[in-house]
């Protein structure tokens, strides 16, 4: 039984993590809320948030949190030309069709990563990524601290756009009612890409904070996606702070399985709270049932 | 003995009661129609019959055999067919095969179902178009079709959705002659929800009118259309006759 | 009708006499098309008849193949006789999965992201079995290549290419069948529109559990094939998502549905990718993921501009 020192750092770490994958999820949910696509290449575009912050550090000696900004303008531009070009015609067809066609854009995306950068992990080495502040017995590493941080403020920006702009609550529109926004003259395609962008551009925040973390390799991309998937679902679809939740939930259980059971069997317990949710409560903690 | 007997029925969504004591019976071989204004609770009362949902009290028996409850592909095995007020064709399939899929209830084998389905679809005039794919037709087309496909499924009672809605005139008494000519060759007994008042003068023989949930008025179509609270409730207080 | 029995009389002949004409390579190549062409196929039972996405296909593979395996490596018992208990456990498996997912109401994206997560559960579960090996995985002797053994399905790659063309040819057979009957009637009509299916007497719940259990249980002939063909078996590479995609690709391709699709979609994927290898080589290029970003691209362009696959397409220009 380990020391109730070595659990409560434990699960404070995952929680600094799970904000940071909620940031992630965060991404996907507004996607999927809104435009009703599923995103299955988003863990690869998280991927490559993350090879682009080691190139920006390797060739500019950019931190990560600055390189935040670049990464984020690039991937909403990406976001909104990959929704505009590639996604907008398919909204009519049938859903397994746009499934698979995210399916072909993250094997694109995910080998790619592997032709361009190879197998081998790759990271980022700051100055201050062995720092760490010390409260009572808890022991916070700095990165992963400011991860957090970088992580709430981007969600509390996100939110905000959403409540109190006028696009957002636009946005939010479409989201509700696809017929009754285009009825009232909003451009929904152009709504449509500008979520998308959003939601790339927190997957790019996120991955800026997360190669703090962990070692970007092309395998990770497929496991984010299932990961954001499971965040989303258990917190619940459509609501923001359900993604955060579920995130902060998954850190944290992946963080105990790892401690409790063996680090492999981390993502057994996701996957199996997924199923649980998927068949109890599919409108997941704080969703709203569709 | 009647073949439906529909019992103080009463279902509520929410707290919002949508139909309440709503009792009727149809004998076999007879033609009957449940009218009333939007919201009337036609569409609830129809749903529980057909098993999409069950009745929060009363019992609807079929052939003197408990039905409320059932789901809807036991309810089409026990012997009553339905139609879907939009039309749901089976887009994909030819015209034939969507009724095959139907026969399949009562043949085992490709080739009986075919047969029947086949009988069933030149009987509907839609013999021209039988290894067309169902997407192609047009929606009087569609309608026929779908009440082809519930026929090949060989019900006792066929519950007819507001069949008519959609059809022009000539389109709407062509239908009318299908019905009449299936009551009156095979005996098939009929309930129609329906909107449209000349199909429902054409071809019930009792009407049973229902207003905010509640049974109001039932008796021959004559009578019905000269009830005072029938006129009441779809034209407003202020009417004359 | 008598345009595509002659195609397909035709068809069936060249295969039978292809190893006549090929090497050891080619035929490896050939028996690995037969292979997706078969699984394809298992997998299009669930999908394209029956209409639901399954994402997570491997785990009948991975099942089926260490079931078989298992009792080889322990007990020296052959694979005709691991078939039978690779199938049942795809089949309690596939019965499980569907139970759930239509008791509750699952389908469409959600149902493929808990097939998904079976497979990933299992996978991960695998790993941690120590009875199969673990990560390190499990490896099954093999005595001898040069003649055939049957019972031990051990032998020359002729032997596999025939076994694998035999059991694709059954597959399609089996199909057709189906597709005819009944049950192929009440698939398309569940998967054209569950609710109408319903009102003409169909039991959804049955039917789609059905297709599933017949998918899980072909799929786990694949697996038992995989066991004793490659001899190795791994959980991170035999559960692995990337095969389960693999095993839809085929299908997407050819056409979802159809009956040759899943056939042709896996010829031109392999022969296609195949020929890239190939042409890289030549250069002296060996780049990894550059066969999986081929697939992909095909997979793109397919969803977007031929969305009922390549045979419809086909079909209609030879008139069959």
């Amino acid at each position: 039984m380990p020391a109730p020192d070595l659990v409560a750092n434990v699960v404070v770490s995952g929680i600094l993590t799970g904000l940071v994958y909620g940031l992630m999820a965060l991404g996907l949910s507004v996607i999927f809320g809104v435009v009703r696509v599923v995103n299955f290449a988003h863990g690869e575009m998280m991927v490559i948030a993350m090879y682009a912050a080691t190139v920006l550090f390797a060739a500019l000696k950019l931190d990560p949190f600055l390189a935040m900004v670049p990464v984020a303008a690039a991937f909403f531009i990406f976001g909104y030309a990959l929704q505009t070009a590639l996604i907008n015609p398919f909204i009519t067809r049938p859903e397994h069709s746009q499934f698979m066609l995210l399916v072909a854009v993250a094997i694109i995306l995910v080998n790619a990563m592997l032709m361009i950068f190879g197998p081998d992990a790759r990271s980022v080495q700051v100055d201050y990524q062995l720092d760490s502040y010390q409260l009572g017995p808890i022991l916070v590493d700095k990165a992963r601290l400011l991860a957090a941080i970088a992580a709430v403020v981007a969600a509390a920006a996100l939110f905000a756009f959403f409540r109190f702009t006028l696009t957002g609550k636009a946005i939010r529109a479409c989201a509700d009612n696809h017929l009754g926004a285009r009825v009232v003259g909003l451009n929904v395609k152009h709504l449509y890409a500008l979520t998308f962008g959003l939601g790339a551009a927190c997957v790019a925040i996120a991955g800026c904070a997360m190669v703090l973390l962990v070692d970007v390799t092309p395998p990770l991309g497929p496991a984010y996606t299932l990961l954001a998937f499971v965040i989303v679902i258990v917190g619940g679809l459509g609501s923001m702070g359900g993604a955060l939740l579920g995130g902060v939930l998954i850190g944290v259980s992946e963080a105990l399985a790892g401690l409790f059971i063996a680090p492999s069997a981390k993502s057994m317990f996701s996957f199996g709270l997924l199923i649980l949710v998927l068949l109890l409560r599919p409108q997941g903690l704080l969703g709203r049932r569709a | 003995m009647s073949l439906l007997d529909v019992r103080s029925v009463s279902k509520s969504f929410r707290g919002l009661r949508a139909v309440h004591d709503v009792s009727f019976a149809v004998p076999e071989g007879e033609i009957h129609a449940v009218i009333g204004p939007n919201g009337a609770g036609k569409t609830t009362t129809f749903n529980m019959i057909a098993g999409v949902y069950a009745p929060d009290q009363g019992a609807i028996t079929f052939a003197g055999r408990p039905i409320h409850g059932l789901r809807a592909d036991e309810i089409c095995a026990a012997g009553i067919g339905r139609t879907f007020q939009i039309v749901k064709p089976f887009a994909g399939l030819s015209v034939l095969d969507n009724v095959m899929v139907g026969a399949f209830l009562r043949e085992r084998h490709a080739r009986a179902a075919r047969a029947l389905a086949a009988s069933i679809v030149e009987r509907l005039g839609l013999g021209a178009k039988r290894d067309l794919p169902a997407a192609s037709l047009t929606l009087p087309e569609r309608k026929r079709l779908e009440v082809a496909r519930a026929l090949a499924t060989r019900p006792k009672l066929l519950l007819l959705d507001e069949v008519m809605a959609g059809l022009r005139p000539t389109e709407c008494d062509q239908m009318v002659g299908v019905f009449r000519e299936l009551n009156r060759t095979d005996g098939t007994t009929i309930l129609l929800i329906e909107h449209v008042m000349r199909a429902v003068m054409a071809l019930a023989q009792h009407i049973v009118v229902l207003h905010h949930g509640e049974v109001i008025a039932r008796g021959a179509p004559q009578e019905v259309v000269r009830n005072p609270a029938v006129l009441e409730c779809y034209l407003g207080e202020e009417t004359e006759v | 009708m008598s345009r595509s029995s002659v195609a397909l009389a035709v068809l069936a002949m060249v295969l039978a006499l292809f190893p006549f004409f090929a090497g050891n390579y080619a035929l490896s190549v050939a028996t690995l098309i037969l292979y997706f062409a078969y699984t394809g196929q298992a997998w299009n039972v669930m999908m394209g008849f029956a209409g639901q996405l399954s994402l997570g296909h491997a785990l009948y593979v991975g099942v089926g193949a260490y079931a078989a395996g298992a009792l080889f490596f322990y007990y020296g018992i052959g694979p005709w006789a691991g078939l039978w208990l690779a199938m049942a456990l795809c089949v309690a498996f596939g019965l499980v999965i569907g139970f759930l997912a239509f008791r509750f109401g699952i389908s469409g994206v959600y149902f493929a992201l808990l097939t998904i997560a079976f497979a990933e559960f299992t996978r991960i579960g695998f790993d941690h079995l120590a009875f199969t090996g673990g990560p390190g995985g499990m490896f099954l002797r093999v005595a001898q290549r040069d003649t055939w053994d049957l019972a031990n399905f051990r032998g020359p790659p002729l032997m596999y290419y025939y076994a694998m063309l035999a059991l694709t040819a059954a597959a399609f057979a089996f199909c057709t069948w189906l597709l005819r009957s009944k049950a192929g009637y009440y698939w398309q009509a569940i998967r054209e529109d569950e609710e109408a299916a319903r009102a003409l007497g169909i039991n959804a719940f049955r039917w789609k559990l059905l297709a599933v259990a017949i998918s899980a249980a072909m799929t786990a002939i694949s697996g038992v094939f995989f066991a004793f063909y490659y001899n190795n078996l791994f959980p991170e590479q035999i559960f692995n998502i990337s095969r389960s995609i693999e095993i839809i690709l085929g299908p997407v391709i050819g056409g979802v549905g159809t009956l040759f699709g899943p056939v042709l979609g896996a010829a031109v994927l392999t022969l296609l990718s195949d020929g890239i290898t190939e042409a890289l080589a030549a250069f002296g290029l060996d780049i990894p993921g550059i066969k999986q970003v081929f697939y992909g691209v095909v997979l793109l362009g397919v969803v977007m501009f031929l969305p009922n696959g390549i045979w419809p397409a086909i079909a209609r220009r030879l008139r069959l």
